[in-house]
C-alpha cells in the first residue's frame, strides 16, 4: 500500500526546490510586471474590472496596480501586501519596494543555484540591509533648523515625486500646490483635512488650492446666496420628521381630527426646533442629515442659510475650518460655539454650482480643486496628488532628506560593497547580491527611460567613487548629474521604509521551503 | 471487502453497506498508519531549530500563513487522514499545555514510528513495543529531571528568562531582534504573574498588531490600546488622570425586553412622550457627570443627540469597544463595568493615569492607549512590521516566548536545548535497556534511537553531517559525562550548550515525550482499518 494521501482532495503540496521555485517566479513576475512604471520615463497601466461596466483605471502607482490584480501565488500576494503596507504608511515608494524585494529575490535565485543555503543569504541581506540604512544616516540632510531651505526641500521632495505622475508637465505649480496644503496642516498627518473636488473640464492647470473651504453642495431655494460674516452651525440631527425614539411608539388614533392634531403637534415639534435653531443667532446651518421642506421654508423665511445633507467628512472638515462644534442638541445655545467665516458664496466651477466658505478662522483644513479633461486624467491626478501629499506630511514630521534620480541606491551599494569585501565567508556572496539588487534601481530607471543603462550605471558608480558625490541619473539629459543642483529629493523615511520592508519581504519568502494549499473553498455558482 | 464466508466461500453480510467499504487489517493497518503519521512528521522535520525553514500555507479562501510553528502548520493543513489527524491533536496538545515545542513534539513521534515498523518486521508484537516505549519515556523523563537545573530569578533578575524566551525566539523569523521581543515577553509575563502562587494569567497581556513600521518599533505597553477612536471628532485626544466610567448599556432609549406598545392617541401624550425622550438623554450623561467620570467606554453606540451631548458636557468617550477589552480595561484600571446607569456610583469608575489616541500612518488609522493604569496588572504588546504574514508570525512567535516564560515561572527548572537533553536522555536509555529482559529490551533501544532523531533533524537543517555530528557530540557527552553538550546550530564555535545559552524548559521537553509515547502508543494499537471506500 502506497503512502496514503494525508491531504484532502484538491489540496496539494509543494516541497523544497519547487516550492521556492514556485516562490521566486511569483514575486519576480510580479516585479516584472511593476517594473516599468519606475521612474520618471515610466509607463502607465490599464486595468479593467471585471465588474460590472468594465470600469477602467489608468495609472502608474504600484499599489493601485497591485491591488487591482487577483493573485493566486502566495509569494505574490506578500509583494503585493508590503505594497499596500508602503502605500498607508508613507504613501509612496510603492513600486520601488516591489521591484526591490523582487531583484533581492532574483539575486538570491543565483544563489541558490550555486547552493548556498537559504539561511546564509538570509543573514546575508540582514547584515547589508543594516549596513545600507546606515550609511543613509550618515549622508542625510537634515535642514529642519530654516524655515525657508526647510520649505525648498519640501518643494524638491514634491516635485520629485510628482515627476513620475501624469502631472509631471506642471509639476511645479502641483509641487507648490502641495507644499502649500502641508504646511497648512502644521505637522499633522491628518490627510482627511485637505479636501480633494474633482471637476471634470478644463485643463489640470486649471486646478487651483483654497484657501478657504468648499463644500460640494447646493443652497437651498429661496435663501441668500451671499452671506458675509457669517456665524455657521454645524449639526448633526434629523430634520425630516423627529422621530420618538422610545421603543416599541407607535401612533394610534381613532379618527381623523386626531390624525391631522397629532400632525399639527409634530410640526409645532418641528417649528420649536428650527426656532432654537435660530435662536442660536446664526446666519448659516448646515445638517448632516436631510431637510425636509418644511424647516428649510422655515429657514428661508428666518433668512438662515440652509445646507443640507453635507457627508460625514464634509461635516468634520466643516468644524475643523470653522472652529464650530458638531450640534445634535440646542437646548442651551450659550454654550455652543459657533463656526465663523467671513463669506459664503456660491461659486461655479466649470457648470456646477458649489458653496465656497473664504476667510475661516482656523486654517488648517483646506480645498484642492482639480480640473482636467477627463475622469481617469482627474483620477490619476487625484492619486499622484495624494502620493505627494502623504510624502510631504511624512517629511514634515521626520525632516531628514535624500537625494534622489538613484543617489541614494548607488551610495548604500558603496558601502555594501565594501562590507561584503570585509565579510569572510559564504554571505560575503549574499551581501555583494544586495548591492546588486540595489543597483537594479537606477538601471531601471535608465531603462525606462530608453537611456543606455549599462554605460550610465558604469559611470554614476565610476563617480560615486568619490567622497562625497552628488551624482544620479538624469532622465531628461540622459547623463549623470548632480542632483544638487538638479533638486532632485526624496525623503528619508520613504527610503528606509523601502529598503526594510523589501528586505523584510525577500526574507520572508526566502526562508519557505514548502508550500500546502488548501483545497479552494467551493462557492455555489452565482451564474 | 467481506469479514467472513461461509462452507461455499460466499461471504456473510455484516456490516451495512459491506461491499462499498474497505478494510485494512494486522501488519498491513500498522503500516499504513504508521506511513501517513510519517508523512506529517516529515513535513515538520524541515521546521526544527533556529535554521528551520517555513511554510506557506494558503487557506481555502486564499489566504497566506507563513509560518515555522508546528501547531500552526498542522492546524491550517487540511488534513484528512485520521492518523495524520491524530497527529494534527497532538501538536495542539502540546500547545495548549505547554505553548512551546509544538515542531518537535510532532518530530519525535514520527521517530518512534518509524522505529516501530522496523521492530513490527521483526515480528515483534506491537502492545510489546507500546510496553516498552511506555517503559523507556518513564526513563528518559526521569533523566530529565535528574540532569534539569534550577535556576533563581526574581524581578530584578530577569536574565535566565530573558535567555530561555531567546531560545525559543531564534528560530522563528523574528530572530533579528529576539533580544529585544524576548524582553518584552518577559517583562509582560513578570507584570503580570503573581510570583507567590506561581501563577501567570496571560490572558492579562494583550498582544495587538499593526502595519508599517518595523520590528524594531515593538513596543510593551502598560497599560491597555483599544483600535478605536473618540465617538466625536471634536472631543479632547488627551485626558491625564481620567476617571472612567464603562458601560454594557447603549446611550439610547432602553428597550424593555418584554413586549410593549406605546400608543400615542392624543397630542398631549405625544408632547410628554417627547420631553420624556429628551430628559432621558440628559439624565444618562448628567448620571455620568455626577459620579466624576471623566471618560466613557461604552460596549454600545450611542444616539446622535447622546454623542453630542457628552460633547457638549465636556464628557469624552468611545463607543463600540469589545467585550474582552471591555474587561481587560477594567481589570487595569481597576473599575467595575456597569450594567445600568442607576448603577453607576464613584467607587465604580476605573482610574487611568494616560489616556491618548495616536494616529498612524497616512490612512485615518487612530488607537487609544489607555496607560498608568491603577492596576497596572494588564498589559500590552504592540507589534509593528512590514507586512500582515509577518505581524501575524511575530504574534504567534510572542505566543510562544509568553508561555515559556510562564512555564519558567510555574517551574523554574530548565534542561540545556540545542539536542543536548535528547542525546543525553538517548545515552540513559540505552544503558538501561540491557537491564530489561524479555522482547521490551528492542523496543526500550528503539526508543533510544527515536531520541537521536530530533539533534540529528537540527544538525541536518543547520547544514551539518547530521550522522557524524551527532556522534562526535555523543561520544563527547560519554567521555566527559557532561549532558551539556549539543549541536552548534547557530556555528558558534562551541557545543557546549550553558556556554551558548541555549535552554528550555524541562516540563516542556517531559511533556513532548509523554504526549509523543502516548500517541504513538495509540497508533499502534490499531490493527484494523475500515474505511468506506470512495462514493
Amino acid at each position: 500500500m502506497a503512502i496514503e494521501k494525508i491531504f484532502k482532495d484538491d489540496a496539494s503540496e509543494e516541497k523544497g526546490e519547487r516550492a521556492r521555485m514556485a516562490s521566486f517566479v511569483g514575486a519576480i513576475a510580479i516585479t516584472d510586471l511593476v517594473k516599468t512604471t519606475l521612474g520618471p520615463k515610466g509607463m502607465d497601466k490599464i486595468l479593467q474590472s471585471t465588474g460590472r461596466g468594465h470600469g477602467v483605471t489608468v495609472t502608474n502607482d504600484g499599489a493601485t496596480i497591485l491591488k487591482s490584480l487577483h493573485i493566486d501565488n502566495p509569494a505574490a500576494k506578500v509583494l503585493i501586501d508590503i505594497s499596500k503596507v508602503q502605500d498607508d504608511e508613507v504613501g509612496d515608494g510603492t513600486t520601488s519596494v516591489v521591484v526591490l524585494a523582487g531583484e533581492l529575490l532574483r539575486e538570491a535565485e543565483k544563489l541558490v543555484a550555486a547552493k548556498i543555503h537559504p539561511m546564509t543569504i538570509i543573514s546575508g541581506y540582514r547584515m547589508a540591509a543594516e549596513c545600507a540604512r546606515n550609511a543613509l544616516l550618515q549622508r542625510v540632510a537634515d535642514n529642519k533648523g530654516s524655515a525657508e531651505k526647510f520649505r525648498s526641500d519640501l518643494m524638491k521632495i514634491a516635485m520629485t515625486t510628482l515627476s513620475s505622475k501624469i502631472l509631471s508637465q506642471d509639476k511645479v505649480y502641483f509641487a507648490q500646490l502641495a507644499v502649500d496644503a502641508v504646511m497648512r496642516l502644521k505637522g499633522s498627518t491628518n490627510l482627511e483635512a485637505i479636501q480633494i473636488i474633482k471637476k471634470p473640464g478644463g485643463s489640470l492647470r486649471d486646478s487651483f488650492l483654497d484657501e478657504g473651504f468648499i463644500l460640494d453642495k447646493k443652497i437651498g431655494l429661496g435663501q441668500p446666496k451671499r452671506i458675509e460674516n457669517a456665524k455657521i452651525l454645524v449639526a448633526n440631527t434629523a430634520m425630516d420628521t423627529d422621530k420618538v425614539k422610545i421603543y416599541g411608539a407607535r401612533v394610534r388614533v381613532d379618527s381623523m381630527s386626531k390624525v391631522a392634531e397629532i400632525e399639527g403637534a409634530e410640526k409645532e415639534k418641528m417649528r420649536e426646533k428650527v426656532q432654537k435653531i435660530i435662536a442660536h443667532g446664526i446666519n448659516c446651518f448646515v445638517n448632516r442629515q436631510l431637510i425636509y421642506n418644511f424647516p428649510e421654508e422655515l429657514f428661508a423665511d428666518a433668512g438662515v442659510l440652509a445646507i443640507e445633507h453635507a457627508d460625514f467628512d464634509g461635516i468634520e472638515r466643516l468644524a475643523l475650518v470653522t472652529g464650530g462644534e458638531i450640534a445634535s442638541t440646542f437646548d442651551n445655545p450659550e454654550s455652543v460655539k459657533l463656526g465663523h467665516c467671513d463669506l459664503i458664496e456660491e461659486i461655479m466651477i466649470g457648470e456646477d454650482k458649489l458653496i465656497h466658505f473664504s476667510g475661516v478662522e482656523m486654517g488648517q483644513a483646506c480645498t484642492i480643486v482639480l480640473r482636467g479633461a477627463s475622469h481617469h486624467v482627474l483620477d490619476e491626478a487625484e492619486r499622484s496628488l495624494h502620493d505627494a501629499l502623504c510624502v510631504l506630511s511624512q517629511t514634515v514630521n521626520d525632516t531628514r532628506v535624500l537625494f534622489g534620480g538613484g543617489w541614494p541606491e548607488m551610495v548604500m551599494a558603496k558601502e555594501v560593497d565594501e562590507l561584503a569585501r570585509k565579510t569572510p565567508g559564504k554571505k560575503s556572496h549574499a551581501i555583494e547580491a544586495f548591492s546588486r539588487a540595489l543597483v537594479a534601481i537606477p538601471t531601471i530607471i535608465a531603462d525606462n527611460a530608453g537611456l543606455d543603462s549599462a554605460d550610465l550605471v558604469a559611470q554614476l558608480r565610476a563617480a560615486h567613487h568619490k567622497e562625497g558625490c552628488n551624482a544620479g541619473i538624469d532622465v531628461i539629459s540622459g547623463s549623470v548629474g548632480d542632483m544638487a543642483d538638479l533638486g532632485i529629493s526624496e525623503s528619508f523615511k520613504v527610503k528606509q521604509a523601502v529598503l526594510l520592508s523589501a528586505t523584510e519581504a525577500a526574507e520572508m519568502i526566502l526562508r519557505v521551503d514548502e508550500i500546502i494549499t488548501c483545497a479552494p473553498r467551493q462557492r455555489e455558482d452565482r451564474m | 471487502m467481506a469479514l467472513a464466508f461461509d462452507e461455499y466461500g460466499r461471504p456473510f453480510i455484516i456490516l451495512k453497506e459491506q461491499d462499498q467499504k474497505t478494510r485494512l487489517r494486522g501488519l498491513e493497518a500498522q503500516k499504513a498508519n504508521i506511513s501517513a503519521g510519517k508523512a506529517v512528521a516529515r513535513i515538520l522535520r524541515t521546521s526544527l531549530g533556529p535554521k528551520g525553514m517555513d511554510k506557506i500555507l494558503q487557506s481555502p479562501d486564499g489566504d497566506v500563513t507563513i509560518t515555522n510553528d508546528g501547531a500552526t502548520i498542522l492546524e491550517q493543513m487540511d488534513v484528512d487522514n485520521q492518523i495524520a489527524k491524530l497527529m494534527v491533536e497532538l501538536s495542539r496538545s502540546q500547545d495548549y499545555e505547554i505553548g512551546d515545542g509544538t515542531t518537535g513534539v510532532v518530530v519525535m513521534a514520527g521517530a518512534l514510528l518509524e522505529q516501530a515498523e522496523r521492530l513490527l518486521e521483526r515480528g515483534i508484537h506491537p502492545i510489546r513495543i507500546a510496553e516498552g516505549y511506555e517503559m523507556a519515556s518513564r526513563i528518559a523523563v526521569e533523566h530529565l529531571e535528574h540532569i534539569s537545573k534550577k535556576f533563581d530569578f526574581g524581578a530584578t533578575n530577569i536574565e535566565p528568562l530573558v535567555q530561555t524566551c531567546m531560545t525559543t525566539l531564534s528560530s522563528k523569523i523574528v530572530n533579528r531582534c529576539k533580544r529585544h521581543l524576548a524582553e518584552i515577553s518577559v517583562k509582560a509575563v513578570l507584570s503580570v504573574a503573581d510570583l507567590e502562587r506561581k501563577d501567570v494569567n496571560l490572558d492579562m497581556i494583550k498582544v495587538e498588531g499593526k502595519v508599517g513600521g518595523k520590528l524594531e518599533d515593538t513596543e510593551l505597553i502598560y497599560g491597555i490600546t483599544v483600535d478605536k477612536d473618540m465617538s466625536h471628532p471634536q472631543m479632547p485626544k488627551q485626558i491625564e488622570d481620567a476617571k472612567i466610567a464603562i458601560l454594557t448599556c447603549p446611550f439610547e432609549p432602553p428597550k424593555p425586553k418584554t413586549k410593549h406598545k406605546v400608543d400615542i392617541d392624543t397630542v398631549e401624550k405625544f408632547q410628554t412622550l417627547r420631553l420624556q425622550e429628551q430628559k432621558y438623554f440628559d439624565d444618562m450623561v448628567q448620571k455620568c457627570k455626577d459620579v466624576g467620570a471623566t471618560l466613557v467606554i461604552c460596549q454600545w453606540g450611542f444616539d446622535d443627540e447622546a454623542n453630542h451631548l457628552l460633547m457638549h458636557r465636556n464628557l469624552p468617550a468611545v463607543r463600540w469597544v469589545g467585550g474582552v477589552e471591555l474587561e481587560l480595561i477594567a481589570i487595569a484600571t481597576g473599575g467595575r463595568i456597569v450594567p445600568r446607569f442607576q448603577e453607576l456610583t464613584t467607587e465604580k469608575l476605573g482610574r487611568a493615569g494616560l489616556v491618548r489616541e495616536k494616529s498612524f500612518g497616512t490612512t485615518k488609522d487612530k488607537m487609544l492607549y489607555i496607560e498608568h493604569c491603577a492596576n497596572s496588572r494588564a498589559v500590552t504588546i504592540f507589534i509593528r512590521g512590514g507586512n500582515k504574514m509577518m505581524i501575524e508570525e511575530t504574534k504567534r512567535s510572542i505566543h510562544d516566548a509568553l508561555c515559556v516564560a510562564r512555564n519558567l515561572i510555574r517551574n523554574n527548572s530548565i534542561v540545556y536545548g540545542g539536542g543536548s537533553a535528547e542525546i543525553s536522555c538517548s545515552i540513559a536509555v540505552e544503558a538501561a535497556a540491557d537491564k530489561y529482559p524479555g522482547v521490551e529490551q528492542y523496543a526500550i533501544r528503539a526508543f533510544a534511537d527515536a531520541l537521536d532523531s530530533v539533534p540529528m533533524a537540527l544538525a541536518e537543517n543547520s547544514g551539518l553531517q547530521p550522522i557524524e555530528t551527532l556522534s562526535a557530540v555523543k561520544s563527547q557527552q560519554i567521555k566527559e559525562n557532561n549532558p551539556h553538550y549539543g549541536i552548534d546550530c547557530n556555528d558558534v564555535g562551541t557545543n557546549d550548550m550553558r556556554q551558548q545559552d541555549v535552554f528550555e524548559t524541562l516540563i516542556g521537553k517531559q511533556q513532548q515525550i509523554l504526549l509523543a509515547t502516548q500517541v504513538v502508543k495509540m497508533i499502534l494499537k490499531i490493527d484494523d482499518v475500515i474505511s468506506p471506500s470512495d462514493y
